[in-house]
């Protein structure tokens, strides 16, 4: 299975080796371009989406293709928490959760009842219907087009009145989500984001828990659903609170993602509720590999980073990557290689995402294992030994 | 009375365009198993092979005037497509024409196109869980989409009907109400006519030729059929060819209805499986006719009348109906008893 072996030492490596990368982040991240702290946000948080996002998919093997409505409706009631009690972030993040964990029950509690496509339809329908009504009737709650943004006039009842004439910004007891301290290191510029790191150790708590339920007998009983549902209703188990219990899990993991993208910039649009969003996550669960605890961490990070990355190039950049060619060469790769990059960028995931499906439904991680069992084979060793080896090195 | 009509034609167009792209996707369910959500992006592919059609008719030759000068003296230019260099009137015509022409061109594209996905791609995901064929359609989608894009920009390019189907018809005069009550744009009803056309063709095909039965027998018993010493996945493949053209039809003759523009299958994609699912997964009957009964629902749903009573109703109708349909009666209006009812 790809769900890796539970040895207490492997999983104290794994969360040590989180704590590590989230609290160096910006050191390990600058050298790749990707060190700025708008970026350093979208990780963690999109890291967070993809792990509660797995929970239900790669633990539970439901397909929901309609995620993405958690995310808006957490966006949403953080945002109001901002507008009416306090820009702090705690206020908004505690109702984000409670919010969006109701919103999922009610929704699991309809969806669950049907599997396979028809859940992915259900779900997608769902969310489309949410989309739908916070563009239109809803409009009054989520400000329909425009978004949900902060305006001078809220009443904010906890906050001490505005002394300039300028939006509050969301904090942590005083400490503003967008304060930076930039220290220059070895040439390149190092910024140590507060939103980042209130982003970081969230995922490392989500991280955490989503280890803990893996490990729990409820996570065993969510793979048993996954791998054959049928037998365990033969034997006599309802699975239904089980089913819910891991779509509320996941649902309240993409209201605090949602939450998180309000605190790092107060605005809720519809448009994070649009199945293209939901769609997003699947990709990055896929990617990273689904089932795995990592995984969705990795594919949140490697398809934000491309998004990024990838979505700034242009082809002057382009030309100077390839200057090395001859100039006829070089015009024809460099037109080619334009379709990839910049406005195109999604022409490459969707090229990487068909890949990985077809030859890697393991994901990224698999990949990795793949190349480490072709150099980890030891001399005389069984297969168990091997095996055991390759996984907790993952 | 005027209204009540007015709003089935109203939703006749979307109808016709679900109830094609939905039967296609059943016919690919029932033979294949397989889930295509690539299909709304053959919904697309035919769009722009009606736009490219009427892009290479209308090149154009510049030829500099002998009379007129422009204002700032030189000769004027002229610009003559080369077909109507070439053909004269008939060329004249053929531009003014071009979305019907560009069937003739989709037909083959499309069927080439769908049986090329079908043997390089689809065929090594017939094992694979539902789950898996749905990503990896969902991904080719994205890059089809993305290459429309590169190629022809984000925005929406508006494509004429015929210069003598650009009208009106007068429908209340011609069955008897007040004239000028029910007027209705032609070219939706000629996109009604074609798309009727379309189904009844398909369904006459696989009702009377032997290949039809074989097709539909391998629908019901795909491993019989294959003991019976017949190539069944051959016609399969050029079942799935079939589909990809009737999106493909489906999408050139919308053209002049909705200016194409790169995501324009993901639009209809969402609903055609919403349509699939309502009418039951495998029924080709049921997809039609559910097309037609949420393309329909969903046009009285935004009458001003129903929007006061419900707020926002327009926008969730056809989701609503899906989910009360899923839930009562999984296996959808018409589907069989025992195809996918978990």
């Amino acid at each position: 299975m790809t769900v890796s072996s539970s040895s207490p030492r492997g999983d104290m490596l794994m969360m040590l080796g989180m704590i590590v990368a989230i609290v160096f982040g910006p050191i390990i991240l600058a050298p790749f371009g990707a060190g700025y702290p708008d970026l350093m946000q979208k990780f963690a948080i999109y890291g967070i989406f993809a792990i509660g996002f797995n929970i239900l998919f790669g633990l539970t093997g439901y397909l929901s293709f309609g995620h993405a409505a958690f995310l808006g409706v957490g966006s949403y009631s953080a945002v109001w928490m901002f507008k009416l009690l306090s820009m702090n972030v705690i206020p908004a993040l505690i109702l984000a959760i409670l919010i969006s964990g109701l919103f999922a029950l009610v929704i699991g509690f309809i969806t669950l009842r049907r599997s396979g496509i028809y859940f992915a339809i259900l779900t997608l329908a769902f969310a489309q219907m949410s989309y739908n009504l916070a563009y239109s009737v809803l409009t009054p709650i989520t400000n329909g087009e425009t978004g949900l943004q902060l305006l001078l006039d809220d009443p904010r009842i906890l906050d001490a009145p505005l002394a300039s004439g300028d939006l509050p910004l969301a904090n942590l007891f005083g400490l503003q989500m967008n304060s930076t301290y930039e220290t220059s290191f070895l040439g390149m510029t190092l910024y140590f984001n507060a939103g980042y790191y209130l982003c970081g150790v969230i995922l490392l708590v989500a991280f955490y828990f989503a280890m803990r339920i893996f490990r729990s007998p409820l996570g065993m009983m969510l793979k048993a659903i996954k791998s054959n549902q049928n037998r365990l209703n033969y034997t006599g188990v309802n699975t239904r609170p089980y089913t819910l219990t891991a779509f509320v899990i996941s649902g309240i993991y993409a209201g605090l993602a949602g939450g998180l993208l309000a605190c790092t910039d107060p605005l809720a649009g519809a448009e994070r509720m649009q199945w293209t969003a939901s769609g997003e996550v699947v990709l990055m669960t896929i990617l990273g590999g689904a089932g795995t605890l990592l995984g969705p961490i990795i594919g949140a990070g490697a398809i934000k980073y491309f998004e990024n990355i990838f979505s700034a190039f242009n082809e002057s950049e382009l030309n100077a990557v390839f200057s090395f060619l001859p100039d006829g060469l070089r015009e024809a790769v460099v037109s080619v290689a334009s379709t990839f990059v910049g406005e195109g960028w999604q022409l490459t995931l969707g090229v990487l995402f068909m890949l990985i499906v077809i030859f890697l439904p393991g994901g990224l991680l698999e990949g990795v294992r793949r190349i480490l069992s072709l150099f980890n084979r030891p001399p005389g060793g069984g297969m168990e030994e091997r095996s055991a080896r390759v996984k907790s090195a993952a | 009375m005027d209204a009540i009509l007015l709003q089935i034609l109203n939703g006749l167009d979307k109808s016709s365009a679900y109830a094609m792209i939905a039967l296609g996707l059943t016919l690919i369910f029932g033979t294949l198993g397989v889930v295509n959500f690539a299909h709304g992006a053959l919904f697309m592919l035919g769009a722009f092979c009606a736009v490219t059609v009427h892009r290479l008719l209308s090149l154009d030759i510049v030829t500099l005037s002998a009379t007129e000068k422009t204002a700032w003296g030189t000769p004027m230019e002229i610009r003559t497509p080369y077909a109507e260099a070439w053909f004269g009137d008939f060329g004249t015509w053929l531009i003014d024409w071009s979305v019907p022409v560009s069937i003739l061109v989709a037909i083959p594209f499309m069927l080439l196109f769908g049986v090329l996905m079908e043997r390089g791609l689809i065929r090594h995901f017939y094992k694979r869980p539902h789950a898996e064929q749905i990503l990896v359609t969902f991904g080719l989608a994205i890059v089809l989409q993305e290459i429309i894009k590169s190629w022809f920009g984000a925005n929406p390019i508006p494509q004429p009907a015929p210069e003598a189907l650009r009208g009106m018809i007068d429908f209340g005069a011609a069955i008897g109400l007040e004239a000028g009550n029910v007027v209705y744009p032609a070219w939706r009803f000629i996109y009604f006519l074609f798309a009727m056309g379309v189904i009844g063709i398909v369904f006459a095909f696989l009702r009377y030729t032997t290949f039809g039965m074989v097709v539909r027998a391998g629908m019901a018993d795909r491993e019989t059929v294959g003991l019976l010493g017949i190539n069944i996945d051959r016609r399969f493949t050029i079942t799935f060819g079939a589909a990809a053209a009737i999106a493909g039809l489906a999408g050139v003759m919308y053209t002049p209805i909705l200016s194409p523009d790169y995501h324009l299958g993901m639009d209809f994609l969402v609903l055609s499986f919403v349509v699939v699912v309502v009418g039951g997964m495998g029924s080709l009957p049921g997809a039609v006719a559910a097309g037609f009964l949420l393309g329909i629902l969903q046009s009285f749903a935004s009458m001003n009348e129903v929007k006061s009573l419900l707020p926002g109703i327009d926008q969730i109708i056809i989701y609503l109906v899906a989910v009360v349909i899923l839930l009562t009666r999984p296996r959808g209006l018409m589907g069989r008893k025992g195809v996918m009812e978990t």
